[in-house]
Parts: C-alpha cells; sequence; structure tokens
C-alpha cells in the first residue's frame, strides 16, 4: 500500500480509537475493565446493556432527553422559519445588526445563563419539565437555525414567491406547500444542528432538571454505585448515547454537504 | 377588455424608478416594453402586475381600479427572466398548480394540463422535475403554466434573454402562435430591439424610467418621435452626428448633400441627424448614396449580418449590412450613407423631419 493512502488510514484509526475503546469496554464486566489492559473483550457480555434497557432510571434519561431535544428542534424551526424568511426577503431598519447579533448569541456561554434560567424557571413552575430544558436550549438553537436558514432560503430566488402570488396561491399555503419543501434540505440540516447542540448540552439540562426531566447525560454522571465503580454499565450508556446522532446524520449527511457549500453549517 | 397605467409613478427611497406615465394595453398582439437593462421596464411590469403598487396614479384592469389589489386576486399570469419553476414539483404539478390552487375539477385539470404540454411540447417531460430539464423546456414549463390558467393577462419579463441563441429563435417564432386568439393582453418585456420588431404588435420604449414613445411597433421604428426613442430602438446604435441645414444642402463636417421631401421644409440652422447602421452600406446601393471615406476599426459578424466600425476624423460610424463582407481593419474603404433615411431632429431632441424612404 502506498503511503498516500496510509496516512488518512492512520488518522482515521486514531479517531476511532476512543469510540473503540468504549465500544470494547461496554461489552466488557467491570472486573476485566480495572483488572488490566486488555485489547479485545476476553468475556463477551451484555449484561450492561440489559441492565440499561431493564432499569427505569436508565433508560428513562434516554427518553427524557429524546422528549426535550425533540421539543427543542421544533420550537426552534418553527421560531426560525418565519425570521429567516424575513431576514432573506425583507430589508428593514437595522436589519444586518439583528442577524449578527442573533449569532453571537451562540457565543455566549450556557454557564453564565445557568443561574437566571434555574431561578426563572422555578418561578414559573418549570422546573424539572421537558419544556423547561427545550426553551432554554432554544437560547442557542434559534439563532443557530436562523443562521442556516436564511443561507438556504436566500439561494432560492425572489421571483418564485412572485411567481407563487401571481398562481394565485396565498402566502400560508405558498410558505408551507412551495418554499418550505423548495429549502427542506436546509430544514433538515437545521433540524440536524438543533437535535446535536441540545442532545449534546448538558450544564443547562442538568441544571434545570431534578427527576422528572433528568437527561441520560445526568445520569451518566452516577458514576459510583453501592457496587462500586460500575464502568462497564457506564461504557454502554455511552454507547447508546452516540447511536441517536449517528442515526440522525446519516439522514441528512448530503444536505449538510450542501450546507457546507453554502458556508452556513 | 384594457390594462392601463393612469398617471403612474414610481418612486423607491429617493430614487425615482419610473416617472409619470400613462400607458394603455389592449388585447391582441404583443405589447413591447423595449429598454435596456435597468430602464424601467420590469418595475413597469411588476406595477401592471401588482407586485408593487405605485407611488401614485392608479392601474385599471378590465375596468376595474385595481391599484391596491393583490396579484394573487387580479387573474394573471407572470414569466420571469430565470426559469422559475416549483422545484420539487414534477412538470405535470407544476402546469397543474395555478388550476388546483384556483379550485379547478380533476378531470378538468387534466385535460388542461395534457392540452398545454402538447402546444409546448412538454409531453414526454410531464414526470420529469424541473432541474432535470434543459434551460429551454424549464421556460417551456413557466410559459405552460402562465397560460393553462387562461388568465385575462400575461407577462413576460425577458423571457428568452437567458436562453441560447438558437432555442431563443425557436420559442420565439413559436410564441405569437402559443399566446394569439386568447384574448389575453400580453405584455412583453424585452432588451432587443431585434426582438421588438420581430413580435410586431405595440411597443412602449422605456428609457430611465420614463416611456418615451408608445404606438404601432413598426410605426415608431419608422418615426421616432425624438432621438431616445430612435437611439432606444436601434441595434446596434443608432449613428448620431451634428449637422447644419444651409439652403437646399446639409453640411456634415466635409460631406455635403441636398435635402428632399420633409427635410427640405426645415428652416436653415443646426440639427442632430440619426442614421441606422444598416443605412451606411460598405457597397454602393441603389438608393441616392453619399460615399463616405473611412478608416475601419473593428468588423464583426452576426449571425449572417457583418458590422463595420470606421471612423473619419474623430467620428466613429457603424455600418450594419446583410451578408459577410471583408473589410480589412486598418485600411480604408468607401461607404455609403443613404440621406433619404437619415432622422433630423432639433436643439431639443425632438423629431424635425425624415428623409423621404422611411423606415
Amino acid at each position: 500500500m502506498r503511503l498516500r493512502s496510509l496516512v488518512p488510514l492512520i488518522y482515521i484509526l486514531f479517531l476511532m480509537l476512543p469510540i473503540y475503546w468504549l465500544l470494547a469496554m461496554s461489552f466488557k464486566t467491570t472486573n476485566e475493565i480495572l483488572g488490566g489492559f486488555s485489547l479485545f473483550p476476553q468475556r463477551w457480555t451484555l449484561a450492561n446493556y440489559q441492565a440499561i434497557f431493564t432499569d427505569p432510571t436508565w433508560y428513562w434519561g434516554y427518553i427524557n432527553s429524546i422528549i426535550y431535544v425533540s421539543l427543542n428542534s421544533i420550537i426552534s424551526l418553527l421560531a426560525a422559519l418565519p425570521a429567516a424568511y424575513a431576514f432573506s426577503r425583507f430589508r428593514f431598519l437595522g436589519d444586518k445588526h439583528l442577524f449578527f447579533w442573533l449569532l453571537t448569541n451562540r457565543m455566549a456561554p450556557a454557564a453564565v445563563f445557568a443561574l437566571p434560567f434555574f431561578q426563572l424557571y422555578s418561578a414559573a413552575n418549570l422546573f424539572d419539565t421537558h419544556l423547561a430544558v427545550a426553551l432554554a436550549h432554544c437560547l442557542f438553537n434559534i439563532p443557530l437555525a436562523v443562521w442556516i436558514l436564511e443561507g438556504f432560503m436566500s439561494g432560492i430566488p425572489k421571483e418564485l414567491d412572485e411567481t407563487a402570488y401571481v398562481d394565485g396561491y396565498s402566502f400560508p399555503r405558498f410558505f408551507i406547500t412551495i418554499f418550505i419543501p423548495s429549502i427542506k434540505a436546509g430544514v433538515g440540516v437545521a433540524a440536524f444542528f438543533c437535535f446535536m447542540f441540545s442532545w449534546v448540552e448538558l450544564l443547562l439540562a442538568k441544571t434545570l432538571t431534578a427527576v422528572e426531566a433528568k437527561p441520560i447525560a445526568a445520569t451518566m454522571t452516577r458514576t459510583a454505585s453501592s457496587a462500586g465503580y460500575e464502568l462497564g454499565l457506564l461504557a454502554a450508556a455511552g454507547v447508546l448515547t452516540i447511536i441517536p446522532g449517528a442515526i440522525v446524520i446519516y439522514f441528512v449527511r448530503n444536505y449538510i454537504a450542501k450546507g457546507f457549500a453554502l458556508g452556513r453549517v | 377588455m384594457t390594462l392601463e397605467l393612469r398617471n403612474v409613478t414610481k418612486n423607491v427611497g429617493l430614487e425615482t424608478h419610473i416617472y409619470e406615465t400613462s400607458l394603455k394595453f389592449e388585447p391582441g398582439g404583443f405589447n413591447i416594453l423595449l429598454g435596456a437593462t435597468n430602464a424601467g421596464k420590469s418595475t413597469l411590469v411588476r406595477l401592471l402586475a401588482g407586485l408593487e403598487r405605485p407611488t401614485q396614479g392608479e392601474v385599471w384592469f378590465d375596468g376595474r381600479n385595481v391599484t391596491g389589489e393583490s396579484p394573487q386576486r387580479r387573474n394573471i399570469s407572470l414569466v420571469h427572466q430565470f426559469f422559475i419553476n416549483y422545484p420539487h414539483m414534477t412538470v405535470y404539478e407544476n402546469i397543474a398548480s395555478p388550476l388546483r390552487v384556483g379550485g379547478v375539477a380533476k378531470p378538468e385539470i387534466d385535460r388542461r394540463v395534457r392540452e398545454t404540454a402538447d402546444i409546448l411540447q412538454l409531453g414526454p417531460m410531464l414526470k420529469r422535475r424541473p432541474q432535470e430539464l434543459s434551460g429551454g423546456q424549464q421556460q417551456r414549463t413557466a410559459l405552460a403554466r402562465a397560460i393553462v390558467k387562461q388568465s385575462k393577462a400575461i407577462f413576460l419579463d425577458e423571457p428568452l434573454a437567458n436562453l441560447d441563441y438558437k432555442l431563443r429563435e425557436e420559442l420565439r417564432e413559436q410564441l405569437p402562435d402559443i399566446l394569439d386568439e386568447r384574448g389575453t393582453v400580453v405584455v412583453y418585456a424585452t432588451s432587443e430591439p431585434t426582438e421588438a420588431l420581430l413580435l410586431g404588435g405595440h411597443t412602449a420604449l422605456v428609457h430611465q424610467g420614463h416611456v418615451t414613445q408608445f404606438g404601432r411597433t413598426t410605426d415608431i421604428y419608422r418615426s421616432p418621435s425624438n432621438l431616445v426613442s430612435a437611439r432606444v430602438f436601434s441595434d446596434p446604435p443608432i449613428n448620431l452626428a451634428p449637422v447644419e441645414k444651409r439652403a437646399d444642402q446639409i453640411h456634415l463636417d466635409n460631406l455635403t448633400w441636398s435635402v428632399r421631401g420633409d427635410a427640405a421644409t426645415l428652416g436653415d440652422g443646426r440639427y442632430t441627424i440619426g442614421i441606422r447602421p444598416q443605412h451606411i452600406t460598405p457597397t454602393r446601393p441603389n438608393a441616392p448614396s453619399v460615399p463616405v471615406h473611412g478608416q475601419v476599426k473593428i468588423t464583426e459578424l452576426s449571425g449572417s449580418e457583418s458590422i463595420a466600425h470606421f471612423s473619419i476624423g474623430d467620428r466613429i460610424w457603424v455600418s450594419l449590412s446583410p451578408g459577410v463582407h471583408q473589410c480589412q481593419v486598418g485600411e480604408p474603404h468607401e461607404f455609403y450613407l443613404i440621406p433619404d433615411h437619415c432622422y433630423y431632429f432639433d436643439g431639443t431632441g425632438a423629431l424635425a423631419a425624415r428623409g423621404t424612404a422611411h423606415g
């Protein structure tokens, strides 16, 4: 094999190594993990996965995460679609500044908002609900979705809107039956990024929940139990955390390339 | 049924896009808006279609004042310069869409879509999506969507500008057949004088937000009412030069010719003449002519026509002649100016007289 193809191969191997290690660990017993170095599980076990799928405190972590992540993606898109349309189609006073300001919201560290959000949601009786986390994540997901969607929308000529009006389409009908299908790639990409950022965000999700809406990432911080360190169990939980992202990215992989080409991802 | 602009102006911010304009378009034949890019043709189309509201004045359509009415309610169709189709729909669905929105019954939609697709030779493409079609087919789809509606007015905003030469010729030939005898008002914006002449009908000349002249296409081609109109309606650009009339003689630099017809009645004084490039020929014409000794600067071929730019002193003239003529660049060559085809404009730019041969 020539050096040229060897280099990317080695690179990919390095990238995959931690993921492999996690995967291998998830099939080992905790004793084997703590026992010493082994490249492959010496005794394969599915007990770790079995534990997660039978223990409600574990699997409800996933369900909670999926609920607030989906809720967040829907809210973000519903708010971002009209906003992005306005930015791409209309000129108004300060539009460019407002657009850039939206983006700067992404630069704010979540830690800054943890305390005010905690206080606010407690006062509004939203503490420890899925909605609380979903709304909190809108802080960075709506600007992102607006930014991505605006790029895709600006790629659609304004003449399309006008043609539709002349053809007799009312604005809502045009927007839903013509415009959104025309930018479905953008909607897919925006939904994916909302999903991903909400899925991996830990701080706000952990701060705003206690029991009822506790996300999987928070459950995973529960490293020690009465049986000592359950490293195998944690590894299995980690693997299951990666899977939803992998599934979603598989569906939008072609669209994301388009998003990169537009410079909006 | 007519479509009218009554004293319409359009300002955007501090800029005036359309100065006060009144126009009246009738069904039957093309109503052409001819002007250079950015002259205001598209703005006029958008005002007529209701996509923009006039700053002042009224739009009347079919005996009603429709000034504030949305385009949805006007029963009109529009074809843009860019090939605008609904990308996620098939050609069939694209053509059917205005009918579906209009609540036409399904069998009727099917019948009309297929009929229209046949006229525009889209029959085999009905199941494809617009992106899978050639530019010409995409524009045919847009045209089909415009005519299937059987609307009362169709606006075509430079519909052929983005097509390649051959497709443009082909579609231009078919357009009158496709659009004629539908009892609709057809408004066609173009930047090409040749296109206006080929499509006939009526023409409005648009220049920097003003409609400088409106009338039957052939009439305004034959007698442009002023310098601006003459310039708008000439491709390549009309040759202009200052002349002086003394007695029965016209003096242009060191050229002299005697005038006949209308021009003979002009008072002595200074005028500007306009002469179209096709009336300066590289070979001796049958009509009376004035020989001009020029030096050839540029030659170009446009289809089967030859264009030569030549200079006499500081002045550059353009000659256009059918057939392929070889003029050596840099060499002197004798051209022939046909004075009977000259237009004489007075100091204000208004047409004062025409040569005896019109057109």
